[in-house]
């Protein structure tokens, strides 16, 4: 930016020793888990995790399991793209996974056909409504989504409640929401369009487009500018005219819309909608927002951590079912990783603070 | 020294009150200041200074008392309300946000766009860059990297952002809530050249200072809060420090404040 190689006001700064961006570690962390497994699969189960070992299709990477990673990680990504920005607000998001069992439910119950295999459908949820064109139900989902985000905003901006404790009820809230809508009946028999949405790679594809766009939003935008401030120092923020509370019921809503577009792509991928789909999932998607170096204390982190903390996330999941670790593993590991990335993140906290 | 005639008025306030629930933190404020005045507040800790700013530049709504900015009554909703019509302040807690580089900070809250869009306009971080050299510069404000985090910086250097946001944009009022508290000799000097350049241009300024030296160097009249009211409004030529701490502490009170005794 400057020409010299001095700061303001004459003192010497470097700008070639700019600090590393903080990506890098969570990059530099990825590669470290891989190495770890390549090598745990070399050692105990003489296989290689991501390279093509038996080299029968010409390729460097095993193709296929480099594709269930990513998949895996993928619809619960789009939710973590909100959770991040949740996060960087300072606050904190406990309902997306219910917000997609309520939403899977309502947006499958108008994606359905009117007729299988030449019968007229029995399983339709009302009558008259099927064959409607794709964009219908994800447009009904969008504002099942918007709406519960919106009232997860309201609640935070206007009657103070903390954000745990308010979205804690919109998951409560919204998964009874979910069984109600069908009396706990699975809604199945999506059209074909709305299947294709979450056909295949689909899944990976909008969870990629939606992080470019979220990246370039939080980058570029006074949106973003304002969603690290509050996050830094809500006071400053305030006193500097920001509107605080209409940011923050945008941050919710747009972390709610996010959450309802997961429950689409789930969904479509799954050809049905159950009450119970999403259990969880709110805390694999904080998993990966910490994981990805985003400060649960809010001011810290972006996109892309989250996304190299997705890739994280996929290949410790896959790694173990390679290894053929049991399932009751994965889980107590999950837990593991969450709370050493929190620890992780306060010995930054208290380095910067001991700089001061 | 220059006289103030009521002709230029700037801003007045009338029986500007604010209640804390039972603590009555500002009781009946009446305060005028004019075109190119500079005017000290000093009281002792608790008397209400902050709360009298804070009430003018709307951080928080008045209990009661009219607040007029060129002798129309003004009821801003917002600090940016206040912003927008001339008044910048640097806040006793300085308003900044830690994690933000130096141009993010300056424009907290009035972010220069290149394109307008809600609140998905886009940034001018070229535009915000280039104003926050020249700003610092103007100020000689020592700042190794504008890019770095503020929370990278040292206490002086973060106060001195936080007052290169006032300078950096013209404005009508300048007020400065204990803004040299926590510098070290060279940034003070810093801040009250800053001072001085207000007052060459003419620009008026509210000081809130505890420092009897730089009150008595750089302003043209103090102002004493003693619990929550105004018990003095002294010339700065008419008076000396020891007058000015006995109505600090309560020791003398103006004839024309009895109610402050
Ligand atoms: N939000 C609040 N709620 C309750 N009381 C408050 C609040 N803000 C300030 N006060 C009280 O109002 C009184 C005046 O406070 P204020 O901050 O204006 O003092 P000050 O003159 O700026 O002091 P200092 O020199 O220490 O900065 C104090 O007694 C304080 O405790
Ligand atoms: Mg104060």
């Amino acid at each position: 930016m400057s020409k010299n190689q001095h700061g303001i006001g004459g003192l010497t700064f470097d700008s070639k020793k700019k600090a590393r961006a903080p990506e890098w570690n969570v990059f530099f962390a990825l590669l470290l888990i891989v190495v770890i497994f390549e090598g745990l699969g070399q050692a105990l189960m003489g296989q290689s995790l991501l390279f093509d070992t038996g080299d029968r299709f010409g390729t460097i990477f095993n193709e296929a399991r480099l594709k269930i990673i990513i998949l895996q990680v993928a619809i619960i990504g789009i939710i973590a793209l909100g959770s991040t920005q949740v996060i960087i607000l300072g606050g904190i998001d406990l309902s997306p996974g219910s917000v997609v069992g309520v939403t899977a439910m309502v947006a499958m119950s108008f994606a359905q056909v009117g007729e299988i295999n030449g019968m007229a459908n029995p399983k339709l949820m009302f009558e008259g409504i099927y064959n409607l064109p794709v964009i219908l139900p994800v447009l009904v989902g969008l504002c099942v989504g918007i709406l519960a985000g919106a009232v997860n905003g309201a609640l935070i901006a206007y009657t103070k409640i903390p954000p745990f404790i308010a979205t804690l009820g919109m998951m409560v809230t919204a998964r009874g929401a979910a069984k109600w809508w069908s009396k706990g009946q699975p809604i199945s028999f999506p059209t074909d369009g709305y299947a294709a949405l979450g056909k295949g790679m689909m899944p990976v594809v909008i969870f990629i487009l939606l992080a470019i766009l979220f990246h370039l939003i939080l980058k570029y935008t006074v949106y973003g500018k304002h969603t690290y401030a509050i996050g830094s120092n809500e006071q400053a923020s305030r006193m500097s005219g920001i509107k605080v509370e209409r940011h923050k019921m945008l941050v919710y809503t747009i972390a709610g819309a996010l959450a309802a577009l997961a429950a689409v792509v789930l969904s479509s991928k799954n050809l049905t909608a159950q009450a119970g789909m999403g259990v969880m999932y709110e805390l694999d998607a904080i998993a990966m927002v910490v994981i990805g170096g985003v400060s649960l204390t809010g001011g810290r982190g972006s996109i892309l951590g989250t996304v190299l903390g997705a890739l994280i996330f996929g290949v410790i999941i896959s790694g173990f079912t390679f290894l053929k670790l049991d399932a009751y593993y994965q889980e107590m590991v999950k837990g593991v990783i969450i709370v050493g990335a929190v620890v992780l993140d306060q010995f930054r906290q208290q380095r910067a603070a001991s700089r001061m | 020294m220059t006289d103030f005639t009521n002709a230029n008025v700037v801003l007045e306030t009338r029986d500007l009150t604010k209640h804390y629930g039972g603590v009555h933190a500002l009781e009946g404020a009446n305060f005028v200041i004019h075109q190119g005045e500079h005017v000290a507040i000093m009281g002792d800790n608790g008397a209400g200074k902050s709360t009298f700013v804070r009430q003018i530049t709307a951080v928080e709504q008045r209990t009661r008392g009219d607040v007029l900015l060129h002798g129309k009554p003004t009821h801003f909703s917002s600090p940016i309300a206040a912003r927008e019509a001339g008044i910048e302040t640097v806040f006793q807690n300085l308003a900044l946000a830690d994690h933000l580089d130096v141009p993010s900070n300056l424009f907290l809250g009035r972010e220069k766009v290149k394109f307008k869009f809600g609140p998905f306009s886009i940034l001018d971080n070229k535009a915000m860059r280039e104003a926050t050299m020249a700003g610092l510069e103007k100020t000689g404000v020592k700042i190794p990297n504008i890019l770095n985090s503020i929370e990278n910086m040292s206490g002086g250097q973060r106060q001195c952002v936080a007052i290169a946001r006032t300078a950096a944009f013209a404005s009508k009022l300048t007020i400065m809530d204990e803004p040299t508290a926590a510098l070290g000799v060279q940034e003070t000097a810093q801040v009250e050249n800053i001072i001085r350049t207000l007052k060459g241009q003419g620009e008026p300024l509210i000081l809130i200072s505890h420092n009897m030296r730089q009150v008595f160097d750089l302003m043209d009249r103090i102002v004493v809060f003693r619990r929550g009211r105004i018990c003095a409004n002294l010339k700065v030529s008419e008076t000396d420090p020891q007058d000015v701490v006995a109505y600090i502490t309560g020791a003398k009170t103006g004839a024309e404040f009895p109610e402050a005794a």
